[in-house]
């Protein structure tokens, strides 16, 4: 039996709809990221979760007991807020301590745990400091102590890393991994960047409108998304609008050539469909395996360091196409003449044009 | 610790948690409730019992007894006209500080900022005492010896009583303004002073002009201190002395102070949504 | 290099020349008369320098004046901070619908400037012997307040007309105060188990404290220099010393010229360490707040 159940969970305010029958089982232990652009309604489930939102319909399980009556303070939950919300008048060790201040723990318990928790998250000797003598990333880091310490069943975090610089957050977002797996503690973490997401978890859920798009595993949903909205949002992608020629061997036209997708489609001969492409399923030049070759001309030439992005035009189509940087081979100029091989099966289909 | 391992019935999802949370709301309801209470009662009062002159029934006849006694149409004409005479005076001396202090002297805000606090702490009496030793005809500059001169310094004691609020007003619709970046790019387009001034300042802080001048309109006309002391015929002493020897026009005499208050802040309202565009971000 | 320091100089100029009329005029209007009480205090009939005059601040007319505003100013602050912040703390954290606040807030900006005379004879109106309210007890209710005991015209009538501008001063100085309690500070409690009292206990009101009694001393101050509204009110019972002042200066009833610049003086001191650890906890709240 999964250790957190979220079951039919619906919310609305007023008369927007803002989480349409959610469903998730999270097992223990388990790292679940949560996400979707902003409006999408992953915040409100993980408020729903915490307690701060009573659902409109819909019930929570943790650890078996139905939670969804419960008062936040009954759930025995640790959260983790985008703004850090430590306690300005409180020193870091009270900060940290005041999950078990509260509920009448021994101060010299306390003190331990305090301590024990400071080391986890590498900040020693902070104790006597208070939040406005530390920096964000510190900040950050006591947050996380201070919700860990009273032992709680689920951690939940919400856009923790958006507040922070770029390299603070890549940073960070290792250690809270790494913490998370040291202590096993069931974790779901809301976020908008999709980097964050698959680097991170053990699952993604992709969110849209308020409705859970895809479940599964980063690479599931980044090689196989389910519906259009996922292949967008997770990575990037070019997009073809391709004409069908043989729905029943998924034979399309596209850029000239004819390809062979391999799978029935939808839709019958003469329609539009949309296929997307991966950069990294673009390659230059012919390669074994690849059967599909376009003729394109170099539009722009990215240059990022260890990638090269390129964009060529196929026809009318700007086509992305990412590949390694070779010290000894530069990149194509802008302007010339390319093929490029792409295996029919690395195309994704999104649906009717 | 009882497991519930069953779910609960969709209707009675959240029900646990709400007896606590409406018993907070009823106690913040029964709170503002006795404060609006205790903030409404004396004006309906106040209301009522000018209404009460004439014996058995609701009239206005306090109303016309005050308006018609010449006492009240003098000292009334002579608060309004110190007050906009205070207007002009607080403005010429405020504005300039404040846009000088913003774009040339920043260096000079504290000691500004102090100055113009002072006529909070030290209480008003105190500084209209001040004013009678400081300027009488043994002084050095013997102002209370003619009525002219005691008119002119009862004005200067009210600009220095309104500075604070003048001060404060004007700053803040500078704050919003950012004036030191609208000077900057005013002068890289090859504005004079002149025309940064009254051209981009005066029109974006007009808003924070109006607020101010009726912040002090307001205090002017219910001022009693200072005309009592340097002896003018001003409002405030006149409606002491009704107090004393009227029983009902003194409470029509609130009734239009109030009604007057309520006026300039509802005019500073209107005045902000005339001008949108001065209105502060926030 | 002449005309280089030719051109220092004139910008130096017309850099002071906007605020010259403002730093003259304060400094004659507003220093220069505060000044000369502080001085007058310390002078003796003779005009040579002495602390006779001070010292007669202790006698017990003056003393038992000095004090009577104290106690006003006390109750009247200590009353209006607390039930100004439970009001505005209902309003704001209260579950109240979010639309009441701005009114409440344009209110109590109006209702803190409406002190002195209208605010005494709105409370007389109401509450005076023939007051709207004292008679609809009397009519309706049987409740004659008057021969229970009550008066307005006294100490505490005085302390409960105060309370108009005090509790609206302080709503408006708390709003910000208190809308600036970040929600997420409330739910990271909650979260780890604290009820709501601890919350406030724990959290809220430390947070707060500085700016609750920097607001104290603020109302403090307030209540000792007002005047008009007790001479409106009460007249000459109750002798506060703002109404000794008065007549003093109006008529040196004490028999000794000197004694308004003592008086003065004793007030000036008094309000301005008010104000002084006004501003101290203010700055401090501010730090925090960030």
């Amino acid at each position: 039996m999964a250790y957190l159940t979220i079951t039919h969970l619906e919310k609305s305010f007023g008369t927007t709809r803002v989480v349409r029958d959610f469903n998730l089982a999270v097992e223990k232990g388990e790292f679940i990221s949560l996400l979707g652009p902003s409006g999408c309604g992953k915040t409100t489930v993980l408020r729903l979760v915490a307690g701060f939102e009573m659902p409109s319909a819909g019930s929570i399980q943790i650890d078996g007991r139905d939670v969804t009556g419960l008062r936040t303070t009954q759930r025995n939950i640790g959260m983790v807020f985008q703004a850090y919300a430590l306690f300005p008048n409180l020193t870091v060790a009270q900060n940290v301590g005041f999950g078990l201040k509260v509920t009448g723990v021994a101060r010299a318990e306390i003190d331990a745990r305090v301590a024990e928790m400071l080391r986890l998250i590498g900040l020693p000797d902070l104790g006597g400091r208070y939040p406005f003598q530390l920096s964000g990333g510190q900040q950050q880091r006591v947050a996380l102590a201070r919700a860990l310490a009273p032992k709680p069943r689920v951690l939940l975090l919400d856009e923790p890393l958006s507040a922070l610089d770029a390299k603070i957050r890549v940073s960070l977002r290792q250690e809270i991994r790494q913490i998370q797996q040291q202590l096993g503690i069931t974790t779901i973490f809301v976020t908008h960047d999709q980097e964050e997401a698959l680097s991170m978890s053990d699952r993604v859920v992709v969110m849209n409108g308020g409705v859970a798009e895809q479940i599964g595993a980063p690479f599931e949903i980044y090689n196989r998304p389910a519906t259009p909205f996922v292949a967008s949002f997770v990575g990037s992608h070019t997009a073809f609008d391709a004409l069908v020629v043989d729905p029943g061997t998924g034979t399309v036209t596209l850029g000239g050539a004819q390809v062979t997708l391999g799978q029935p489609m939808s839709g019958k001969a003469g329609s539009m469909v949309r296929l997307a492409l991966r950069p990294e399923a673009a390659h230059l030049g012919r390669v074994a395996g690849c059967e599909t070759v376009l003729d394109g001309r170099i539009a722009q030439v990215n240059f990022m360091g260890a990638i090269i992005r390129l964009t060529a035009m196929v026809g009318d189509t700007a086509l992305t196409l990412d590949t390694f940087n070779r010290p000894d081979t530069p990149p194509p100029p802008v302007g010339s003449a390319v093929e490029i091989s792409v295996a029919a099966r690395d195309f994704i289909t999104l649906g009717a044009s | 610790m009882t497991e519930q391992t069953l779910s609960l019935p969709p209707a009675a999802v959240g029900r646990t948690a709400r007896p606590r949370r409406n018993a907070w709301r009823a106690m913040s309801w029964a709170v503002f409730g006795m404060g609006i209470l205790y903030f409404a009662l004396p004006l309906i009062g106040m209301i009522e019992f000018s209404l009460r002159k004439r014996r058995g029934t609701y009239s206005l006849d306090a109303y016309t007894s005050v308006l018609t006694d010449p006492q009240f149409q003098a000292t009334f004409a002579y608060s309004v006209v110190m007050s906009l005479i205070t207007i002009v005076l607080g403005l010429a001396l405020v504005l300039p500080t404040a846009l000088w202090v913003r774009i040339r002297l920043p260096r000079l805000r504290p000691v500004i900022e102090f100055i113009t606090l002072l006529p909070l702490v030290v209480p008003v009496i105190v500084i209209a005492f001040g004013y009678l030793r400081m300027f009488n005809t043994s002084s050095f500059l013997p102002m209370t010896g003619t009525v002219t001169g005691t008119n002119v310094l009862l004005a200067f004691g009210y600009a220095t009583l309104a500075l604070p609020y003048m001060y404060r007003a004007i700053d803040n619709g500078l704050r919003t303004l950012d004036v030191q970046t609208l000077t900057e790019a005013a002068q890289i387009l090859g504005a004079g002073w002149f025309t940064i001034i009254f051209r981009v300042m005066l029109p974006n802080v007009f808003t924070a002009l109006l607020s101010g001048a009726f912040l002090t309109f307001s205090i002017v006309l219910g001022e009693y201190v200072f005309a009592a002391l340097l002896d003018r015929p001003a409002f405030g002493p006149y409606m002491i002395w009704t107090g004393g020897n009227k029983a009902y026009e003194p409470a029509a005499l609130a009734v239009i102070a109030f009604a007057i208050t309520w006026g300039c802040m509802g005019l500073i309202q209107l005045a902000g949504r005339l001008f949108p565009h001065t209105r502060a971000k926030r | 290099m002449a005309t280089a320091r030719g051109a220092y100089i004139a910008r130096t100029a017309a850099n002071w020349a906007g605020v010259i009329p403002f730093l003259a005029f304060t400094l004659i209007f507003l220093l220069l008369p505060t000044v000369n009480i502080v001085f007058g205090a310390f002078r003796g009939p003779d005009g040579g320098f002495t602390l006779d005059t001070l010292a007669k601040l202790f006698e017990p007319r003056l003393a038992n004046s000095f004090w009577l505003s104290i106690r006003v100013s006390l109750f009247s602050a200590a009353l209006g901070a607390g039930i100004g912040f439970l009001v505005a703390a209902a309003v704001i954290h209260g579950g109240l619908p979010a639309w009441v606040r701005a009114p409440m807030v344009t209110f109590s900006g109006v209702a803190a400037n409406f002190a002195g005379v209208p605010l005494a004879f709105a409370f007389i109106a109401t509450l005076g012997r023939l007051g709207l309210v004292t008679i609809i007890l009397k009519d309706w209710f049987g409740i004659n307040i008057y021969t229970m005991g009550f008066n307005l015209i006294s100490f505490w009538g005085l302390v409960f007309v105060y309370l108009y501008f005090q509790m609206s001063l302080m709503i408006l100085i708390i709003s910000p105060a208190l809308e600036g309690l970040k929600r997420e500070w409330r739910e990271a409690a909650e979260s780890l188990g604290a009820s709501g009292l601890q919350y406030w206990r724990m959290v809220a009101l430390p947070v707060l404290m500085p700016s609750l009694l920097g607001t104290f001393a603020l109302l403090f101050a307030n209540s000792f220099g007002a005047i008009a509204t007790a001479q409106a009110l009460t007249g000459s019972s109750q002798s506060l010393i703002t109404v000794q002042l008065f007549a003093q200066i109006r008529g040196d009833v004490l028999q000794d010229p000197n004694l308004g610049y003592a008086i003065a003086f004793g007030m000036i001191v008094i309000t301005a360490i008010a104000n002084s650890i006004y501003i101290v906890l203010r700055t401090r709240a501010e730090t925090w707040q960030k």
